[in-house]
């Protein structure tokens, strides 16, 4: 059975790794706290492959948090949907659903991804501030909403289990207290207050009810009705899992020496997950000439690359980093090497000459087309690369605006651009909540006339491109590219060999190690 | 509008100042206050000492990371600065002033505090706007007193509140109990938002009162309809012009209801004939059973819009924002920043605090009348802020009585052992 297997696993991790603190082995319950990380071998192809399962699922909390408030109805559905949708399924399993053998053994083996793909995630999210942030808020959202999708019996387990048992007040008092205890709900009326037990905490652990004035308070102590007992299992949960980040993060140090991990692990918080808009098959190359460029610029370009586009017209020259980035996209516009060749020469040649050029600049733009060096058919650049990539600095341009650019600059550049103040305004609110994705998804709903969609985040600069020339040229689809929604498909923009394995347990070992256990 | 007691002006400053700082401040009591016990030996010395100072001096020049080692310094260095404001900061994990680059100062424990200020309300207040105050308006301020004070006390558990006059035009708090100095920035703004109900700015309806009304407003309630009728229809005449009656109108959702009320309002003249009219009016509707559910609250709503404590919460999110310091001088209006009893927040009135050169009017005149007599009596004594002290004072003996059964129980629980 299931749960005995379970707990004689536990027993015997505990003996193992000598760590009496916490009892719960990853695969006895679907909730874990993820105390223990994973042990055994894992291979190349399962660590990308569950990192990424991971990230899919961390990114839509992400976006319909935006869009539905959180614990609600639609929320919830729409997050079920789209799981379903994904192939996530995992996500939506609960305690006792195996019915025979095989899905004992099937759902030890989600717990056992659930468990890795966390852990790896950990090591790639531990960086910054900034990723650790966005890594712990969908972390808890996922906690948040597979713990209400489990019954009361499997989440007392599930409490017993990690030592959070937290006991309720007498009848006496509660009953004492009625009148105020129902007034700090929103809506509870008498007969769910008789089945509700209250549980009295101080108040600074149940934060997230006390600003939102839905506990009563007493003296320092908040009493949190049973229905609200998740949010201070979030609380605890989001505090550990802080304090874990920050240590991986001192350790961090360690798992850079493992080379091999190491390219993949920073990129994967750049992995974009839809379509990479690399050496584009559909798309006839040599359709767009660079003469085209200025006109399409106008037309269909994202901000991060109008700005590019301005810079090297009116500088006749950009800094690598803005070169690449730019250099990439065009070549996902469809400018063939020769034309993006045109384009690049006809601009710096204003101020340099043809020869320095040809010596310093054209060896790079063979690069990007993979003329050159490792021969590798470069992809252009992601949003998520733009955003978490290097800040430009001073004459640099290239970056995401929504990230980089300085709040009033951007007010008014949107200003510039034909949306109304209001259009520009619900542009803006989204910068301020560090949503430059949606905040850019808003902006090309303004320009192009479209209801503002929350759900389909602008992923990347080129995915922008496409999809303002199919609202602008709708009848060019059917002769021309089939531009598709994106495809989710994985595309890490570092270099990887899909079929390297590393040495046996070095994966595990590196993730025991940096986490401090 | 001004009043007649002040007759201060700014210019004496540089001449009064130094008395002031020399003869009347209470170093002794303050250096109690924000030593927090180390004389019981309950916290170490650095509570003191690494707390951070800031002072502006004349022509606004400012001044942050002061701290001293004791008493002795922090007098010597305000006589010698006389600085025009004293803010209080942070305490850090060193010495603020022996900060450098290689020294990043983390800010560790501040007191939780809380800033009202009158311009907050200027979309009610019917008398005066901006910096100004009257006795018509601060009332609002005293009602923000009860209201936030009873929160802490009972619904936070806080004991050691000490609420000072800002000495111009709004009131601040310093939550001075051990927990609370040590809570988190998150945890301060969740306070902060559990005590907010009212997001300033624009007029209009700015919340809905549904069937469970949470005990927080509950008792802030009980609180405000004690004081709404002497200060809405009193003091402010909130519906006495056509202007105020149409930002009453707004709160009413109810178009039905708004209709009636607003030709009711036609028919009469006073605001006390037009809140009694409405109070029926709704009364009555509210029993026909014709008012929706958003709507059937709208009284309570208009109370509390008018009268719910209005804070400036980033000041109490931060633990290292700064807020001025009791017993400095507010330099426009020479008054002295002196210490309210909540308890009796009823008869503060901020027109007789006395102003610093009224202090030291009375402390000349009371040299003069005296001399040679060889009195020991101590010099604030002789001035009229002695009765602010006095108020300090009481504040301080209930923090130094928690010190010593803190320091009971802690000898106790050693003692099992
Ligand atoms: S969100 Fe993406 S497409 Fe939009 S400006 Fe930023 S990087 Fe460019
Ligand atoms: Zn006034």
């Amino acid at each position: 059975m299931l749960i005995g297997g379970g707990k004689k696993r536990v027993r015997k991790v505990q003996k193992v790794s000598g760590d009496g603190q916490s009892s719960q082995h990853p695969h006895s319950h679907t909730l874990q706290f993820y105390r223990i990380p994973p042990l055994g071998n894992i291979s190349l192809q399962e660590f990308e492959r569950f990192a990424v399962e991971r990230l899919k699922a961390l990114k839509l909390f992400e976006n319909v948090s935006l869009v539905f408030t959180r614990g609600s109805e639609e929320y919830k559905n729409k997050i079920r949907t789209e799981l379903r949708k994904m192939g996530l399924k995992t996500f939506l399993r609960t305690m006792g659903q195996e019915e025979n053998d095989a899905d004992v053994d099937a759902s030890h083996e989600e717990r056992r991804r659930d468990n890795i793909s966390h852990f790896i995630l950990r090591l790639a999210y531990c960086k910054s501030e900034e990723l650790r942030r966005w890594f712990i808020q969908q972390e808890v959202d996922l906690f948040r909403f597979r713990f209400l999708q489990e019954s009361a019996v499997s989440i007392k387990e599930f409490l017993e289990q990690n030592d959070l048992a937290y006991a309720a007040i007498s009848q006496e008092e509660k009953a004492k207290l009625r009148r105020r205890l129902i007034g700090a709900t929103f809506d509870m009326g008498d007969g769910l207050f008789d089945s509700s037990d209250f549980y009295r905490v101080p108040f600074t652990e149940a934060l997230d009810l006390v600003r939102g004035r839905k506990v009563y308070l007493r003296h320092g102590y908040a009493y949190i009705p049973s229905s609200e007992l998740v949010s201070l299992v979030c609380a605890c949960f989001r505090l550990e899992l802080s304090k874990a980040l920050a240590r991986t993060a001192r350790m961090f140090p360690i798992i850079e020496e493992q080379e091999r991990l190491l390219p993949m692990l920073n990129h994967i918080n750049e992995w974009y997950l839809g379509e990479d808009y690399g050496s584009r098959k559909t798309k006839a190359s040599g359709e767009v000439t660079a003469n085209m460029v200025d006109g399409l610029c106008q037309e269909s370009f994202p901000p991060c690359m109008q700005q590019l586009n301005r810079a090297v017209r009116t500088d006749h020259h950009l800094k690598y980093n803005g070169r690449l980035q730019y250099g990439l996209f065009l070549k996902g516009v469809g400018l063939s090497l020769d034309e993006s060749m045109r384009f690049w020469r006809s601009e710096f040649t204003k101020l340099i000459e043809l020869e320095k050029f040809e010596r310093q600049y054209a060896y790079s733009i063979r690069y990007n087309y993979g003329k050159e060096g490792r021969r590798k058919d470069y992809t252009p650049y992601s949003c998520m690369k733009l955003i978490m990539g290097a800040p430009p600095a001073a004459g640099d341009h290239h970056g995401c605006p929504f990230r980089f650019t300085a709040p009033d600059l951007l007010a008014q550049r949107l200003k510039g651009m034909k949306i109304s103040s209001t259009q520009a305004d619900s542009v803006m609110e989204m910068v301020k909540g560090n949503h430059y994705q949606l905040a850019c998804s808003r902006c090309f709903a303004a320009v192009h006339d479209q209801p503002p969609d929350d759900m389909v985040a602008i992923d990347h600069p080129n995915q922008y491109f496409e999809l303002s020339q199919r609202i602008l040229h709708p009848e060019k689809e059917s002769t021309g590219a089939s531009l598709k929604q994106p495809r989710p498909s994985l595309r890490s923009t570092g270099t990887m060999n899909q079929g390297e394995c590393l040495p046996s347990g070095a994966v595990t070992q590196t993730v025991e190690e940096s986490l401090g256990r | 509008m001004d009043d007649e007691h002040s007759k201060y002006d700014p210019a004496i400053l540089p001449d009064y100042l130094p008395i002031y700082y020399r003869r009347l401040f209470p170093y002794k009591e303050y250096f109690r206050w924000l030593s927090y016990g180390n004389a019981n030996g309950l916290v170490s010395k650095s509570t003191f000492q690494n707390r951070e100072f800031s002072f502006t001096l004349k022509d606004d020049i400012y001044i942050r990371y002061q701290s001293f080692a004791d008493q002795a310094e922090l007098e010597k260095e305000i006589i010698k600065r006389c600085p025009y404001k004293i803010d209080i900061g942070a305490v850090y994990t060193s010495k603020p002033k022996d900060r450098s680059p290689a020294i990043t100062l983390t800010p560790v424990e501040k007191e939780l505090v809380f800033d009202i200020d009158m311009t907050d309300y200027d979309d009610v207040r019917t008398c005066c706007s901006g910096a100004d105050i009257c006795h018509k308006c601060w009332p609002f301020m005293t009602l923000a007193i009860k209201v936030i004070d009873r929160a802490l006390k009972d619904d936070f558990g806080f004991q050691h509140r000490l609420w000072v006059y800002s000495g111009r035009r709004g009131v601040h708090c310093w939550v001075c109990d051990e927990e609370a100095r040590k809570l988190s920035v998150s945890a301060r703004s969740a306070v902060a938002e559990y005590l907010t109900l009212i997001k300033g700015g624009n007029t209009g309806k700015k919340f809905t009162l549904y069937e469970n009304v949470h005990p927080l407003i509950q008792e802030s309630y009980t609180l405000i309809k004690k004081g709404f009728l002497d200060l809405a229809i009193v003091k402010q005449d909130f519906l006495g012009s056509k202007v105020e009656c149409n930002k009453f109108l707004k709160f009413i959702v109810d178009d039905g209801l708004r209709k009636l009320l607003e030709a009711e309002f036609e028919s009469l003249d006073t605001s006390k004939q037009r809140w009694a009219s409405a109070v029926n009016v709704v009364r009555t509707t509210l029993e026909q059973g014709s008012l929706k559910r958003n709507g059937r609250h709208c009284i309570e709503e208009v109370m509390l819009s008018f009268c719910y404590p209005r804070l400036d919460i980033n000041v109490t999110k931060g633990l290292n924002h700064l807020l001025k310091s009791p017993f400095c001088i507010h330099p426009k209006t020479g008054r002295v920043c002196v210490p309210i009893d909540p308890e009796d927040a009823d008869s503060f009135d901020p027109f007789t605090v006395p102003t610093i050169s009224q202090l030291v009017d009375e402390f000349n005149e009371y040299e003069e009348k005296n001399k040679g007599s060889g009195d020991t009596v101590r010099d604030v004594k002789k001035t009229s802020l002695q009765k602010s002290l006095k108020i300090f004072e009481k504040f301080l003996r209930k923090l130094e009585a928690s010190w010593t059964s803190k320091k009971i129980e802690q000898n106790e629980a050693t003692m099992e052992f």
